[in-house]
């Protein structure tokens, strides 16, 4: 009984998260642009958002500033968070705190506050928001993650061993190279992977940063506000179903290793 | 060993985030002119509704999601180990797609021809005004935040140890004791982080409520946004609201803070 209700509410809760996306996908192949009646099966949506120049170049300006942003913000937030576990512990948690602002700060906040700035000096030195700025704003909201996520390998990594392969004849250097950048690396490549999909998914820092530019949840938005269009059920589906493989792929390669470590059958 | 390492970035933040932030306030207390004056922040009072209707609507929210994500976070923390990865994985995909998306697909259904008026039309009900209401509003939060209430609380739970939970019922508790007394206690650090992970979004949101909540509905956000990039362009008032949302917030974090002494806060 207890069992039954369980599964009830996880049913009626998936129900709940899954609905409105599904709604979305079927609506993504009728014929007329009715939003509550299935008239026609047809491919139309699709072939026209393929040929639509907007959404097709906003989708190259996303996917070019995630990739400068979250690899500018490892390599700065990696770099940093070497720098602050050699720290003292009062200066440690004082940046450590300071690094938790831009994470707990509301979004629009940090995006209005860059602007502010960036409009201060562009107007000064007659220049436009643009891939410069979104990329800076990017790399801004990114690097906190990044350190979080690589903060705590140093934590679990014996101290000993930096000091032990330096003794065996490592200097600085290479001890660096050959035992604390692999101690810490799923660290820097999980700051890495958070910040890029960050990145892909920002909208609102974006929204007050980017200009004219405009990155594909900027032309999404624009899109919803012209109330009926077809083409953003077609795009939903399609981020859908690539959201859907990168989870798959990313759930099977996560339980072969749980399997070869043992944790589970 | 090699503290210069963070110097790069020290500079970063000193420019993006502590800057813009002091900016925040230097336009909040300053004329378009530069001179200091305190009109703008007393010009906030003026929307004092629009900040209660955003604190409510965020609260009420921030509850709902609680409610929803606690039973089934206890449900998933008990499902075989082995698939639970893989269920939590199919909850916290659509969180996955762009919010926008998400919220655009509640617009197609709550609307007057919209999936869900038809459905109670076959019942001869209706159409019944879904849309631009607050309780479009307060859904869209609902369906956009409850991964993040999900998460921090899932982190929790699933470190509870079971033989807690045993012995509670073998001292005698009833399954309600054992909740009030022992889950929920253990817990609190999950429920704060929770609160405050659903809270600050939901609270400065200007998407949700313009495109569920239509124009009469604005929510703080949406007064931000427009004194930045809409028709009543006024950044030195957008920055007063932006300040005063910054200390609402604050305010609320150290109050939430009371309740947790717990130090280590369950980030994601």
């Amino acid at each position: 009984m207890k069992k039954n209700l369980s599964k009830l509410y996880l049913a009626l809760v998936m129900l709940f998260l899954y609905a409105p996306i599904f709604v979305l996908i079927v609506f993504s192949f009728n014929t007329t642009k009715s939003r509550s009646v299935l008239s026609g099966f047809t491919f139309d949506w699709y072939i026209k958002l393929f040929h639509n120049e907007l959404i097709l170049s906003s989708l190259w300006n996303t996917i070019i500033v995630a990739v400068i942003a979250s690899i500018g913000a490892t390599i700065l937030g990696a770099v940093a968070a070497v720098g602050i576990n050699g720290m003292k512990r009062l200066p440690k948690t004082i940046v450590m705190q300071g690094t938790n602002i831009p994470i707990m700060n509301p979004e629009i906040v940090t995006g209005v506050s860059l602007m502010l700035l960036f409009v201060f000096f562009m107007v000064r030195m007659n220049l436009e928001m643009g891939f410069v700025t979104l990329i800076i704003a990017h790399i801004t909201f990114d690097v906190p993650y990044v350190i979080l996520n690589v903060m705590p390998r140093f934590r679990q990594m014996d101290p000993n061993l930096y000091e032990a392969a330096q003794d065996l004849g490592c200097n600085g250097a290479s001890a660096f190279f050959k035992v604390v950048l692999p101690e810490i690396m799923p660290g820097i490549i999980s700051g890495f992977l958070m910040s890029f999909t960050f990145s892909l998914d920002d909208f609102v820092v974006s929204y007050f940063t980017s200009g004219t530019t405009q990155t594909l949840p900027i032309t999404i938005y624009s899109m919803t506000r012209r109330k009926v269009s077809p083409e953003i059920n077609a795009l939903s589906t399609i981020i859908f179903l690539v959201v859907v493989a990168v989870l798959v792929i990313n759930n099977i390669i996560e339980r072969r290793n749980l399997r070869k470590r043992g944790v589970i059958k | 060993m090699k503290k210069v390492l963070a110097a790069p970035y020290l500079v970063w933040m000193v420019v993006f985030i502590l800057v813009p932030l002091i900016m925040v306030a230097y336009f909040a207390v300053t004329t378009a002119d530069g001179a200091f004056t305190f009109d703008n922040l007393a010009a906030v009072s003026q929307y004092a509704n629009i900040f209660i209707r955003s604190i409510w609507l965020a609260a009420i929210s921030t509850v709902i999601c609680l409610v929803i994500a606690y039973p089934l976070v206890v449900i998933l923390a008990r499902i075989n180990v082995s698939y639970q990865s893989t269920v939590l994985m199919i909850v916290m995909l659509p969180m996955w797609m762009n919010f926008l998306l998400r919220t655009y697909a509640w617009m197609t259904l709550l609307g007057n021809n919209g999936l869900i008026n038809m459905f109670f039309g076959l019942f001869g009900l209706g159409p019944f005004r879904l849309l631009n209401t607050q309780g479009a509003v307060v859904l869209g939060m609902v369906y956009n935040y409850l991964p993040f209430m999900i998460l921090p609380l899932y982190n929790v739970i699933v470190k509870i140890n079971k033989s807690v939970i045993d012995a509670a019922h073998d001292l005698g508790c009833s399954n309600f004791q054992t909740f009030i007394k022992v889950l929920l206690p253990l817990s609190i650090p999950g429920v704060m982080s929770g609160i405050t992970m659903v809270f600050v979004p939901a609270i400065s949101t200007f998407i949700i409520s313009r495109m569920l909540g239509g124009g009469s509905n604005l929510l703080i956000g949406d007064l931000i946004e427009m004194q930045f990039l809409g028709n009543s362009y006024n950044p030195n008032l957008g920055a007063a609201i932006s300040l005063v949302l910054m200390v609402i917030i604050l305010f609320i974090m150290v109050i939430l803070n009371q309740f947790d002494d717990d130090e280590d806060r369950v980030l994601m």
